[in-house]
C-alpha cells in the first residue's frame, strides 16, 4: 500500500528538506509538512476498516532477503489510534515552539521530523528487526535534541537516558534474534512467525525479560525510571512533550504488539509481578510528585504514576486492561503534551518554574487558566474528561485481576488531585508574586496549540466510543492469541 | 595472484618514483595502483584457483577479505596528506611498506599451506614494525617499534613452533591434509598435535590483538604514527581474523572440541579487556586502539560461533569495522595535527567549525557502537546471530550485549565533545578535498550498508 509508505517516509523526506533551509524559515516549512502528515494519516483512516481487527494497508518488500528479514508494515487498529496521536501532536509540538528562537532551527526541525518517522515506523512495523531498526531511530535524533538545546546539566543527564535505553534495547535484540533462529525453516523475523512459535515455558520466561527490559525503561515503569525525572527537566520543552507525549507510548505498544502475543507463557507467569512493581511506582512517583517544587519535575513524576496504572492495566490480560490501556495512551498523551506546553508557557515569561515563587496568574490570565484548569482535570480523570476514561477502564481491569490491587492502585486518583491541584493552587491563585506582576494572557499561537488539545479532552471524554471501536476488534484479537 | 604480483611490482615502482623527487604524484599513483589492484582483484571471482603446488588458493573468500583489505588501504590513503608537505617524510617508502604488508595481508586470507601463513604474516608483519617506528624525533614512536618488534618476533617464534609441531604430528604443512589427518585418527590427538594447536592459537590471537595477548596494542597503536595505526587496526586485524577463521574451518574443524574452550576463554576476555579498558582513556586514539581489541572480541565471536555463517559475519562485520576506523582515525589525524593533542578535549566544538569532519565521526562512532542505520548494527546483528544458532551460547550473547552498551558510552564521549562542548575558539581544521571526498565516500557507504546489508553479506 503506497500510502502506508508515504506516511511513513513523507516526516523524512520533509526533514531533508527542512535542513536545507536557513534561519526562520525552517520552522514554518516543518510545521506545514507535519500537518500535510496529519492530514495522511486521516486519509490512511478513510482507507481503514475499523470493523477489522487484523492488519491492514500493509505493505511488505525484500530487505535482507536472504535472512528472510522483509520490510513490512501495517496498521490495525492500535497501531492506527498511535500514528494518529504522533500525527496529531507533531505538528502541534512544532507550532509550540513558534516563539523560542533556537539556535540552528534547521537542524532542530529536521530532527523533530526525523524522529517522527522513526515513532511512525515503530508503530506500523510486522517484522522484528524492522521494529528494533525504528526503535533506535527515533531514539537518536530525541537524544540528539535534548542534549543540543537543553538545560545546564543536559550532558550528563540525556547521556544517561541515552546509555541507559540502548542497553535495554539491545536485550530486545538479542531476545529478537533468538526467536528469529527459532522460526522454523530457513527463518523469518514477521511478526506472525513470531506469534506461530511454539516455546516452553522457562524460554519464555527468559525472553520475556529481555524484552520488558526494553519496554519497561522507555517507559518507563518504576525501578527502570531513574533517568526520566532529570531528562524530562532537562530537555528543551519540545523534547519533553516527544518524550512523554508519544516515546513512552512506543514501550507501551511494545508491550502490546511484541510481547503479550509473543511469550503468552512468560507473561501469565510474571504478570503479577510486573503489576506489583507498577503499583508500588504509581504510590511511590505520586507521594514525590507532592513533594516537588519545580513544575516539570512533578509533571515528570506524575507521568511516571500514569504510565504505572497504563502498565498495570495491560498485564492483568483482560479486555477492560487492554482497552483502557490503549485509550489511556492518547489521553496521558494529550494532557501530557498541554500540560508541559503551558509550563513552558509560565516558564517563559516568568523564567522560573518554582511553584513557591509563582502565584496569582488567574488575575492575569483568564484563557490561560481555563486551559490549564481542563488540562489539569483531564490528568486527574474527572468524569467528562479523557482521563476518566482510561483510568476507569484500567482501574477496572486490575479489580477484576485483584481486589486489593485495584483498591492500591486507585490511590492514583486521589493522590494525583492531591499534587496537581496543590500546583495549581501555587502557580496559579494567591497573590502575585513579582515575576507574575505583569503576566499577560495567551498569545494567538499558543492558543492555537492549546485549543485542539483541549478539545480533544473533550471529545475523548464525552465520546469514548469513536475511538474504543477502533482498538476494539484488534484488542479482541490480541485477546485470542495470547488466550490461545 | 595477479593481485599479489601487481602489489609487489607497484610497490618496486613507487620506491623509484620516491628518488624523482616530486613527491606530489606519489598519492595519485599509490592511489591508482591501489583501484587497479582492486579490480584485478575481482576478476577472480567465482573462479577459485590454486597456485605455487597449492600454496596458494584464491577462492571467493581470498577475494573478498582482499577486497575489503586493499578498499581500506585505499581510502586511508588520502589521510596521509599530510605527510606531502613534510620534508623529511619518506613517502614513497611508507607507500611502498604499505603495498607490500598488503601483499602479506592477501597471502595470509589464501593461504593454502601453513608455511604461506607465517611467510605472510612476516611479510605484514616487519613491514609495519618499520612503519610503527617511521615518526623518527619522535620517543614514543620508536617505543612503539621496538616493542612491536620484540613482542612480535617473539609471538612469530611461537606461531612457528605451533606450524613445527603440527607438521611433526601430521607429517604436512598443507590445510587440507591436515585436516585429513585428523579425521584418520578420529579425532584423537596426540599431545604433539594438541600443543602445536595452542600455540597457533596464540600465535595468531597477539597478531588480533586478542587478550590476554593484547598488552603490546595500547602502547603500539597510540605510539605510531596515527595514519599507520588505522592500517594496523583495520587490514591487519581483517587479515588475522580471515586467516583465523580460514585455519579453523579448514585445517582444524574436526578438532573442534579441542580449541573451542580455549578460544571461547579469549573472546570473553578480549570483549571484557577491550570495552572496560576504552571506558577509562581520555585520549581519542587510545580510547580507538582498546576499541579495536573489543571489536577483536565481537569478531572472534563469529568466529567461534564456527557454522555456515561464520565467514559472512566476519566478512561484513570486517568491512563495516575496517570502514568506520579509517574514518575515526582519519579524524584523529586531522584533529591531532591541527589542535595538537587526541584528547577528547581536543574535539571541543568540532560540530560547530567542521560540521563535516564532526558528522562522519559521529556516523563512524554509531557504527562502531552498533546503532541501526549503519553498517554496525548489521555487523553485530549478523555475529549475534550466527552465535545463538547454538543455544548453549546465549551467555556469550548477553555478556556482548551487556558490553555493546558500555561501547556505545565510549564512543559517543566523543560525540557529545564535538557537538555539546563549546569551541572555545578553536580555529576551523582545515581538511583538503581528496580528504573529504573519502570522509563522504566512507559515511554514505555506512549508511548505505545500514539500510542494504544484504549487498555485501550474501556474498560469500
Amino acid at each position: 500500500m503506497i500510502l502506508t509508505a508515504l506516511l511513513l517516509l513523507w516526516p523524512a523526506l520533509a526533514a531533508l528538506l527542512v535542513l536545507l533551509i536557513k534561519g526562520p524559515g525552517a520552522k514554518k516549512v516543518a510545521f506545514v509538512a507535519a500537518l500535510a502528515e496529519f492530514a495522511l494519516a486521516l486519509v490512511a483512516t478513510s482507507y481503514f476498516n475499523i470493523e477489522n481487527g487484523g492488519i491492514q494497508l500493509a505493505l511488505s518488500i525484500p530487505w535482507v532477503e536472504s535472512a528472510g528479514i522483509r520490510f513490512s508494515i501495517g496498521m490495525d487498529g492500535i497501531s492506527l489510534l498511535m500514528v494518529l496521536l504522533t500525527t496529531f501532536l507533531v505538528p502541534l509540538i512544532v507550532l509550540s515552539s513558534f516563539k523560542h528562537d533556537y539556535e540552528n532551527p534547521n537542524a532542530f526541525y529536521a530532527l523533530i521530523l526525523f524522529m517522527q518517522t522513526g515513532l511512525i515506523g515503530v508503530f506500523m512495523a510486522l517484522d522484528a528487526f524492522l521494529f528494533y531498526f525504528f526503535w533506535e531511530v527515533a531514539l537518536i535524533p530525541i537524544y540528539f535534541i535534548a542534549a543540543l538545546w537543553g538545560g545546564e546539566n543536559r550532558i550528563k543527564v540525556t547521556f544517561k537516558f541515552f546509555v541507559y535505553t540502548i542497553f535495554g534495547s539491545l536485550f530486545m535484540l538479542a531476545a529478537f534474534v533468538y526467536l528469529y533462529l527459532q522460526t522454523p525453516g530457513t527463518h523469518s523475523s514477521d511478526l506472525f512467525a513470531f506469534y506461530q512459535l511454539q516455546l516452553d515455558a522457562s524460554t519464555q520466561g527468559w525472553i520475556f525479560w529481555f524484552l520488558f527490559i526494553a519496554f519497561a525503561i522507555k517507559m518507563p515503569v518504576f525501578p527502570f525510571h531513574t533517568w526520566q525525572p532529570d531528562t524530562y527537566t532537562e530537555s528543551p520543552t519540545q523534547a519533553t512533550m516527544l518524550l512523554s507525549g508519544i516515546m513512552l507510548k512506543m514501550g507501551i505498544y511494545g508491550v502490546l504488539r511484541w510481547l503479550l502475543p509473543v511469550v503468552p507463557y512468560g507473561v501469565s507467569e510474571w504478570a503479577e509481578f510486573v503489576l506489583i512493581i507498577s503499583i508500588i511506582g504509581i504510590v511511590y512517583a505520586s507521594i514525590i510528585a507532592i513533594r516537588q517544587r519545580d513544575l516539570k519535575r512533578l509533571i515528570a513524576y506524575s507521568s511516571i504514576a500514569h504510565v504505572g496504572l497504563i502498565a498495570a492495566g495491560i498485564f492483568t490480560l483482560n479486555e477492560q486492561g487492554l482497552q483502557g490501556g490503549v485509550i489511556q495512551m492518547l489521553s496521558h498523551g494529550i494532557n501530557v503534551v498541554g500540560l508541559f506546553f503551558i509550563i513552558d508557557i509560565i516558564f517563559s515569561r516568568t523564567k522560573t518554574r518554582e511553584i513557591t515563587s509563582l502565584g496569582g496568574i488567574t488575575q492575569n490570565a483568564k484563557t490561560l487558566s481555563i486551559f490549564f484548569m481542563i488540562l489539569l482535570l483531564g490528568s486527574i480523570a474527572l468524569p467528562l474528561t479523557n482521563g476518566f476514561v482510561g483510568e476507569f477502564l484500567l482501574l477496572s481491569g486490575v479489580f477484576q485481576y485483584n481486589g486489593w490491587f485495584g483498591a492500591v492502585a486507585g490511590l492514583t486518583i486521589i493522590l494525583g488531585a492531591v499534587y496537581m491541584l496543590r500546583m495549581f493552587q501555587g502557580v496559579m491563585f494567591g497573590p502575585k508574586s513579582p515575576v507574575t506582576e505583569a503576566f499577560t494572557d495567551l498569545t494567538f499561537n499558543e492558543k492555537a496549540v492549546l485549543i485542539p488539545l483541549v478539545i480533544m479532552v473533550f471529545w475523548i471524554g464525552l465520546f469514548p466510543g469513536t475511538f474504543l471501536s477502533i482498538s476494539e476488534p484488534a484488542v479482541g484479537q490480541l485477546l485470542s492469541i495470547i488466550n490461545r | 595472484m595477479n593481485s599479489i604480483i601487481l602489489l609487489s611490482l607497484f610497490g618496486i615502482v613507487n620506491l623509484f618514483v620516491g628518488f624523482a623527487n616530486s613527491k606530489r604524484i606519489l598519492l595519485p599513483l599509490a592511489l591508482l595502483f591501489l583501484a587497479v589492484v582492486f579490480g584485478v582483484n575481482l576478476l577472480n571471482w567465482n573462479d577459485a584457483q590454486s597456485y605455487f603446488n597449492n600454496m596458494l588458493t584464491i577462492d571467493n573468500y581470498a577475494v573478498a577479505f582482499t577486497g575489503i583489505m586493499t578498499l581500506a588501504t585505499l581510502l586511508l590513503l588520502p589521510f596521509s596528506q599530510r605527510y606531502v608537505e613534510e620534508r623529511d617524510a619518506n613517502l614513497a617508502e611508507y607507500y611502498s611498506l604499505l603495498l607490500f604488508s598488503l601483499v602479506g595481508a592477501i597471502m595470509m586470507v589464501s593461504y593454502e599451506n601453513l608455511l604461506m601463513l607465517f611467510v605472510g604474516i612476516e611479510i605484514l608483519s616487519i613491514a609495519m614494525y618499520v612503519l610503527a617506528g617511521s615518526d623518527k624525533r619522535s620517543l614514543r614512536s620508536n617505543e612503539a617499534a621496538l616493542k612491536y618488534f620484540l613482542m612480535g618476533a617473539f609471538f612469530t617464534g611461537i606461531l612457528l613452533f605451533g606450524i613445527v609441531l603440527i607438521y611433526g604430528a601430521t607429517g604436512t604443512f598443507n590445510i587440507t591434509e591436515i585436516a585429513a589427518a585428523q579425521v584418520a585418527t578420529d579425532g584423537v590427538m596426540t599431545t604433539m598435535f594438541t600443543l602445536g594447536l595452542l600455540m597457533l592459537i596464540i600465535g595468531v590471537s597477539f597478531k588480533i590483538s586478542a587478550a590476554p595477548f593484547h598488552f603490546w596494542t595500547p602502547d603500539v597503536y597510540d605510539g605510531a604514527p596515527t595514519f599507520f595505526t588505522a592500517f594496523m587496526s583495520t587490514v591487519v586485524k581483517t587479515a588475522g581474523v580471515a586467516a583465523f577463521f580460514k585455519l579453523m574451518a579448514a585445517a582444524f574443524a574436526a578438532s573442534y572440541a579441542t580449541w573451542f574452550p580455549t578460544l571461547i576463554a579469549i573472546t570473553v576476555l578480549t570483549l571484557l579487556v577491550g570495552n572496560i579498558g576504552a571506558v577509562i582513556q581520555t585520549s581519542a586514539k587510545r580510547m580507538l586502539a582498546y576499541s579495536s581489541i573489543s571489536h577483536a572480541g565481537y569478531l572472534l565471536m563469529a568466529l567461534i560461533a564456527f557454522n555456515a555463517n561464520s565467514a559472512s559475519s566476519i566478512l561484513f562485520y570486517s568491512l563495516a569495522y575496517s570502514t568506520a576506523t579509517v574514518a575515526a582515525f582519519g579524524v584523529v589525524k586531522l584533529v591531532a595535527t591541527q589542535r595538537g593533542g587526541e584528547s577528547y578535549e581536543a574535539f571541543n566544538g568540532l560540530g560547530k567549525t567542521n560540521p563535516l569532519l564532526a558528522f562522519a565521526m559521529t556516523v563512524a562512532m554509531c557504527s562502531l557502537g552498533g546503532i541501526p542505520l549503519t553498517a554496525g548494527f548489521f555487523a553485530k546483528f549478523f555475529v549475534f546471530s550466527a552465535v545463538l544458532q547454538d543455544a548453549n551460547l546465549i551467555w556469550l550473547v548477553v555478556i556482548a550485549v551487556i558490553l555493546a552498551a558500555v561501547g556505545i558510552y565510549y564512543y559517543f564521549r566523543v560525540v557529545i565533545a564535538m557537538y555539546m562542548q563549546p569551541a572555545g575558539g578553536q580555529e576551523p581544521i582545515k581538511v583538503n578535498s581528496f580528504a573529504s571526498f573519502t570522509l563522504i565516500f566512507i559515511t554514505a557507504l555506512t549508511i548505505l550498508l545500514g539500510l542494504a546489508p544484504a549487498l555485501v553479506s550474501d556474498l560469500i
